[in-house]
């Protein structure tokens, strides 16, 4: 596996959406690095041969009534918001014009 | 206030709940006493990030109302009715802030209540407020939340474990008999054990955690926090059983812990030393005080035995690739849109893109950004498989060894965590070594298994909480409470009393007037 690098960690930065000073990089490339050394060994850990584990204790089909459970009125969905126009959230640009 | 009710805060749960039921206290004299409490020692111990005086006294006078009036409603008032409670700020509540200990949820309020939540409201259970996290619940001392370190009441210059490091030392700090508390990798149990407390992380779907704002869906879990074994498992019959409203809460009833914890035996038992987790990388005090505890059980009957659990070695590594992915994805929704803080960016566009970047990175904290970008990675194309889908069959093996291990043994045992309370700031900014203080803990977070800690006695370096983790097998977390009841009457009586007689008061000379006064500001304030 290969190591985490500075240019790595900015990619992931913007994957996530986190905006990051250049101080902020090199930083995060330093510890991202001793952490992804110590847990390598994870990897070689186990075969092949063993099934995955996604949750501890699995349910399968877990299904309830049909029915109209509680609800939130507008106000009370868009409380929290930092902006709201006529009952819905409100956002900048979605595209960039140029 | 009379002498008596001036020391209801030193009282258990259910020892309040007695003196309710018998009418020789009321609900609001009890609630008052906690507020008072808070109100006294919080400008020292930061356990608390909202305190909810209003309500909690108003429902504590309901319940009064309800128990002078007499007749069905006051037989039919839940055993803890009156009994007030505090609530770790990862769980939401209607009328009160939830923050995650997050700058991106400062002043957020909650539309709708937790079901754990909406539970303690039913049984008429005053909420004293809500308790300090690190940030998202993602660390070990309480030192990565937004608005400052809690601190140990033991010694008010450590820290008092994470992340639900506000929830025990409210508890240990006696400002609340009870707390709720959020354990994804020990986060209830090692503040128990730095802090001379008791916290349950129950079996996984256990207890509903619907409301509780998600870190590692796989391995998040609600559960109690108290200063005794009953009262633990008197809240955690509280919280506990199905709810439709999490599709992973558990279809099966509740036992009756209460019971269990009330005729608390070992006779016959098997009880699993598991060779993994002691011994080297173990503080001496830690070591010293386990030993001691085996010995314990051994006299009341228990045989003990040796388990090997070899894959445990690869736990904290694989904990660290799995959490990580989750939570990346679970905060994914802190996008500056539908609900807390929106920061712009410096310069133009000003797009949605570019407004979610600027406000995550104001928002989020060092140690959440840490995390999902170590997500990020870890469930990014080329790296999958061997990162995230190795550490998904760790947790196959993991589960393997738990499987062998309580084939040979009816419960297993361990020190809670390697070490006492650190200093603050001491591994603030070495995360490996910070994270390894969950290396005890983790495992049963991986294999949905439950736990309890409860305080082992103190270190003898330090003088510091030790605490002893006990583990069942899934669906078994009757167990826990029925040996940890033996196992604290047994403590209990070589120490000659409560190991919290032995912290400091918090309210001697050395405690000043004006960290009292910092304290009434404090309450309420943010």
């Amino acid at each position: 596996m290969a190591a985490i690098n500075r240019d790595d960690v900015a990619h992931l930065a913007r994957l996530a959406h986190i905006e990051m000073s250049a101080e902020e990089l090199d930083r995060m490339a330093g510890e991202l690095a001793v952490i992804v050394e110590s847990v390598k060994s994870v990897s070689e850990a186990a075969g092949d041969d063993v099934p995955a584990t996604s949750h501890p204790i699995p349910l399968t089909n877990v299904f309830r009534e049909d029915v109209v459970g509680h609800t939130f009125t507008a106000e009370q969905a868009l409380s929290g918001a930092p902006d709201a126009y006529e009952g819905r959230f409100k956002v900048p640009a979605i595209l960039d014009e140029d | 206030m009379t002498e008596t009710h001036s020391e209801l805060f030193r009282l258990s749960a259910a020892a309040l709940a007695e003196k309710l039921a018998a009418r020789e206290v009321t609900a609001v004299e009890v609630t008052q006493a906690h507020l008072d409490r808070i109100a006294a020692v919080d400008g020292q111990v930061h356990a608390f990030l909202h305190v909810n005086s209003e309500e909690a006294l108003a429902v504590a006078a309901e319940v009064d109302a309800i128990r002078a009036a007499g007749g069905a409603a006051a037989e039919e008032l839940h055993v803890l009715a009156g009994v007030p409670i505090a609530v770790k700020d990862l769980i939401v509540t209607i009328g009160q802030p939830t923050t995650a200990g997050s700058k991106i949820l400062e002043g957020w309020h909650s539309p709708y209540d937790a079901t754990v939540v909406e539970r303690l409201r039913a049984a008429k259970m005053p909420i004293l407020g809500k308790t300090n996290l690190d940030e998202f619940a993602m660390g070990s001392s309480t030192e990565h939340s937004a608005f400052g370190p809690t601190r140990n009441p033991w010694d008010l210059d450590r820290i008092p474990g994470g992340s639900g490091g506000g929830s025990a030392a409210a508890v240990a700090a006696f400002e609340a008999p009870l707390a709720l508390g959020t354990d994804t990798g020990g986060s209830i149990r090692q503040p128990g054990a730095v802090t001379g407390t008791v916290g349950v992380k129950p079996t996984y779907g256990g207890v509903s955690r619907y409301g509780a704002i998600a870190m590692a869906s796989s391995l998040d879990q609600i559960g109690p926090v108290s200063r005794t074994v009953l009262d633990s498992a008197l809240l955690h019959q509280v919280i506990g059983g199905h709810d439709p409203r999490d599709s992973t809460s558990l279809p099966d009833p509740l036992e009756d812990l209460v019971a269990a914890a009330r005729t608390g035996n070992v006779e016959g038992m098997k009880i699993g030393i598991i060779k993994e987790l002691h011994g080297e990388g173990y503080q001496a005090g830690v070591e010293n005080r386990f030993n001691e505890a085996l010995e314990l059980l051994k006299g009341a009957g228990a045989e003990i035995v040796e388990v090997s659990c070899p894959n445990f070695k690869y736990a904290l590594g694989a904990y660290y690739l799995i959490m990580p992915s989750e939570a990346s994805s679970n905060l994914a929704k802190f996008d500056g849109v539908r609900f807390g803080l929106r920061a712009l960016p410096k310069e133009a566009p000003l797009t949605i893109e570019r407004v979610m970047a600027a406000t995550r990175a104001a928002g989020f904290g060092d140690e959440v950004k840490r995390r999902i970008i170590l997500g990020t990675y870890a469930l990014s194309a080329g790296y999958y498989d061997a990162y995230y889908g190795s550490a998904q069959k760790v947790r196959t093996l993991i589960q393997r060894d738990f499987d062998a291990a309580f084939a040979q043994a009816d419960v297993l045992i361990s020190p809670t965590a390697p070490t006492t309370a650190f200093k603050l700031g001491e591994k603030l900014n070495d995360p490996l070594a910070m994270y390894l203080n969950d290396v005890a803990t983790i495992p049963a977070n991986m294999a949905g298994v439950p736990g309890l800690s409860l305080p082992g006695g103190l270190a003898d370096e330090d003088g510091l909480p030790v605490g002893v983790q006990l583990l069942a097998p899934a669906r078994q977390d009757a167990r826990l409470y029925r040996v940890g009841a033996v196992l604290e009457s047994l403590l209990e009586a070589q120490w000659g009393g409560p190991l919290l007689e032995k912290a400091p008061s918090l309210t001697d000379a050395d405690a000043d007037s004006s960290t009292a006064a910092t304290a009434l500001s404090h309450g309420g304030s943010h």
